[in-house]
């Protein structure tokens, strides 16, 4: 299962005879459009996808009915129970960040942190022209497997946003005297005072909605365009892209083909 | 008055000893002590000289002198703190100008490291101090000097403690707390006013053990600051099962329901007024029906407001913006860039399936039709539309007269 977990900047695999004899020219790939699969989400990295997702819609409703408790009717344990599944989705989450950081620092290329801080040109640039391409002013889209460095910037955006809100909830909870929120985050709570860092948590939930919009939106958009399974990816953690286009792609190359020929033959 | 010790005095004011135990009771509760050592503060307290102590008024109202001197029916922490040395209080003293100025410097020199400074209310920095002259001199040179005599100071509410409602909004006077004019030895005591409990709770505390109780990082005494008025307030059954009031006077209200929709700051504020309550432990205003405005919270006028909200406004100048109407604003507006985008990228699909329909008409004028579908991970192209080649990938494959290979991990 670990294929593909060499950094980016290795040398490419030696291209030996494989089954397909793939990759024994740069710019003659063999049968350019047989689409091949290429293993691009690494299991716990898609079970942390989920994971977040489930506990972002469960906090924010949680949430939102704690910073203004609405619609259900008085009796019953009604806030007791929405805060204790508010914390407890909460330490979900946490456990679930923690794996994927993990994954940030040693999953494969497309997982790892430098497909999400651009360290050369390429991705620099790649950035506006995937921003070009949602503005009409390009009108291809950079190829690439894993993430774009326009979806890179804001996930990037969305993780800091997330630890925003980890970080001002385990303050909030230490208010109410829990560790390790009481003493660890008391210094915040000095810093920023209890009003503010309620304001800062319930503000950033929006912040974190308004991206996921977003991403949602431009997952099926990038899916509809590329048509490489971008949105069943999630779920497989397959896409299928032609072999020139895993070829090209900015994250590919001939050393990715051979990974994905050998995966499919094994 | 004659010097012979508290106890003394405690007992000329009409304390019996029965009551003065009681005390010793409710000062080791107060200081968050096990019962036990009930009777060794009952032995310090009667061991004890009266406590010199000079007591000075900033930029304040009075009240937390109020607090403890209107009480109608004196209870044993207000007599306690009556019976104190006060030598020197600007409200209390039946001297004026000069001859006040003189029992004061006196009463410094004589207890020099002996006496307790208290200090109620801000003290100005602004106009080189001419907001708050005491006899003549800026506040703040006043302060300092007892306080540098003092054996301890005790900021007594909460303007004392961080300037208070004098600081709050653009802060005229340029006041502040006494904190930064006070030796090591300072405890804060906020609150709007002070409890009179908490005071005579640090000095018995001094009285006891010879040092100030342990205070946390604004250094208010744990024993009085360290729990949520959430924990401890008496209609927090009603915050865990949902029934709150929503409107002033309404069912909720008059049924005595959770004040948390009403902007009550009592599940952000540190203190302990539901158990010591004010006005001879009769109520506190959450128990009176108002919400808690998170007085003992470090500046709180301008941190903990507004104070019939649960939150402030976040957008400044304007009061009324709530944060959810901000946040559904931002959701709202990028669905509807969203919106506005997709139908842009439609009509810029349909425009190349148009172009490239075209160019293939022209490409081959005479040719067969090519097939109906596109790759086989596509979806077949509707009736209207068969024998024009589907968009993006699908008129490149064709371009290059190649079938596709079937889509999937037929190697798997």
């Amino acid at each position: 299962m670990t294929a593909l977990d060499e950094p980016l900047a290795a040398p490419a695999a030696p291209t030996g005879a494989s089954a397909h004899g793939a990759g024994a020219a740069h710019h003659a790939v063999q049968r350019p459009n047989d689409r091949v699969a290429v293993y691009i989400w690494q299991a716990p990295v898609r079970i942390t996808h989920w994971v977040t997702a489930i506990c972002i819609v469960t906090l924010s409703l949680t949430g939102g009915y704690i910073a203004d408790p609405f619609l259900i009717p008085p009796g019953g344990n009604v806030m007791t129970t929405i805060r204790l599944v508010h914390i407890i989705t909460a330490l979900t989450f946490l456990v679930s960040g923690v794996v994927r950081t993990v994954y940030l620092l040693a999953g494969n290329r497309f997982v790892r942190w430098t497909a999400f801080i651009p360290t050369n040109r390429t991705q620099f640039t790649e950035l506006f022209r995937q921003a070009g391409f949602y503005g009409f002013v390009r009108s291809e889209i950079p190829k690439v497997l894993g993430h774009n460095q326009l979806a890179a910037a804001a996930y990037l955006a969305l993780f800091a946003l997330l630890l925003v809100e980890t970080v001002t909830g385990f303050a909030l909870d230490g208010l109410m005297g829990a560790e390790p929120g009481a003493t660890a985050f008391a210094w915040l709570r000095e810093l920023l005072g209890p009003q503010m860092l309620r304001l800062v948590h319930h503000l950033t939930m929006w912040l974190i909605l308004a991206i996921a919009l977003f991403h949602v939106y431009s997952c099926v958009l990038v899916d509809h365009i590329e048509n490489v399974g971008v949105v069943t990816s999630m779920f497989t953690g397959y896409k299928f892209p032609t072999r020139e286009e895993v070829v090209e792609s900015r994250d590919g190359g001939p050393e990715v083909l051979e990974q994905a020929a050998k995966r499919a033959d094994a | 008055m004659q010097d012979d010790g508290l106890y003394a005095a405690l007992v000329r004011r009409g304390m019996t000893r029965r009551s003065f135990l009681q005390f010793s009771a409710a000062m080791a509760a107060a200081l968050a002590l096990p019962l036990s050592y009930a009777p060794r503060i009952a032995a310090a307290v009667e061991g004890s000289k009266r406590l010199p102590v000079i007591w000075i008024r900033g930029q304040a109202c009075g009240g937390d002198t109020e607090a403890f001197l209107r009480s109608s029916d004196p209870d044993t922490v207000a007599l306690f703190l009556d019976v104190l040395d006060i030598q020197y209080h600007d409200a209390f003293l039946g001297v004026a100008g000069g001859d006040a100025e003189l029992a004061r410097t006196s009463a410094m020199d004589r207890y020099r490291n002996g006496y307790f400074a208290v200090v109620e209310g801000s003290i100005p920095s602004g106009a080189s101090g001419a907001y708050c002259l005491i006899g003549g001199r800026p506040a703040a040179d006043v302060v300092r000097e007892v306080c540098a005599g003092a054996l301890a100071t005790i900021a007594v509410g909460s303007c004392a403690c961080d300037g208070g409602a004098p600081a709050a909004g653009s802060n005229p006077t340029g006041a502040g707390g006494v904190r930064a004019l006070a030796g090591a030895r300072y405890m804060a005591l906020p609150g709007c006013p002070v409890n009179p409990v908490n005071l005579a709770a640090v000095i018995v505390h001094y009285l006891t053990f010879n040092e100030l109780p342990p205070a946390d990082l604004a250094s208010r005494p744990l024993a009085a600051y360290g729990d949520l008025i959430h924990n401890q307030c008496e209609r927090r059954p009603h915050f865990e099962f949902g029934e709150f009031a929503t409107e002033w006077g309404d069912e909720g209200a008059q049924r005595g329901w959770c004040l948390y929709k009403l902007g009550c700051k009592g599940p952000e504020t540190m203190g302990n007024c539901p158990t010591v309550r004010y006005g001879e432990k009769t109520s506190w205003n959450v128990r009176a029906g108002h919400g808690c405005v998170g007085c003992m919270t470090p500046s709180f006028w301008n941190a903990m407001g507004p104070a019939y909200k649960r939150l402030p406004s976040p957008v400044p100048f304007l009061p009324n913006v709530t944060v959810d109407m901000v946040g559904g604003a931002l959701l709202g507006g990028v669905a509807g860039v969203m919106g506005v985008h997709a139908v842009g990228m439609g009509v810029r699909f349909k425009r190349r399936r148009m172009i490239a329909a075209h160019e293939r008409a022209a490409a081959v004028p005479l040719g067969p039709l090519p097939p109906a579908v596109g790759d086989a991970g596509r979806r077949s192209e509707p009736a209207a539309t068969v024998g024009l080649a589907p968009a993006e990938h699908g008129a490149a494959d064709e371009a290059d007269g190649r079938p596709d290979a079937p889509v999937g991990r037929e190697g798997r």
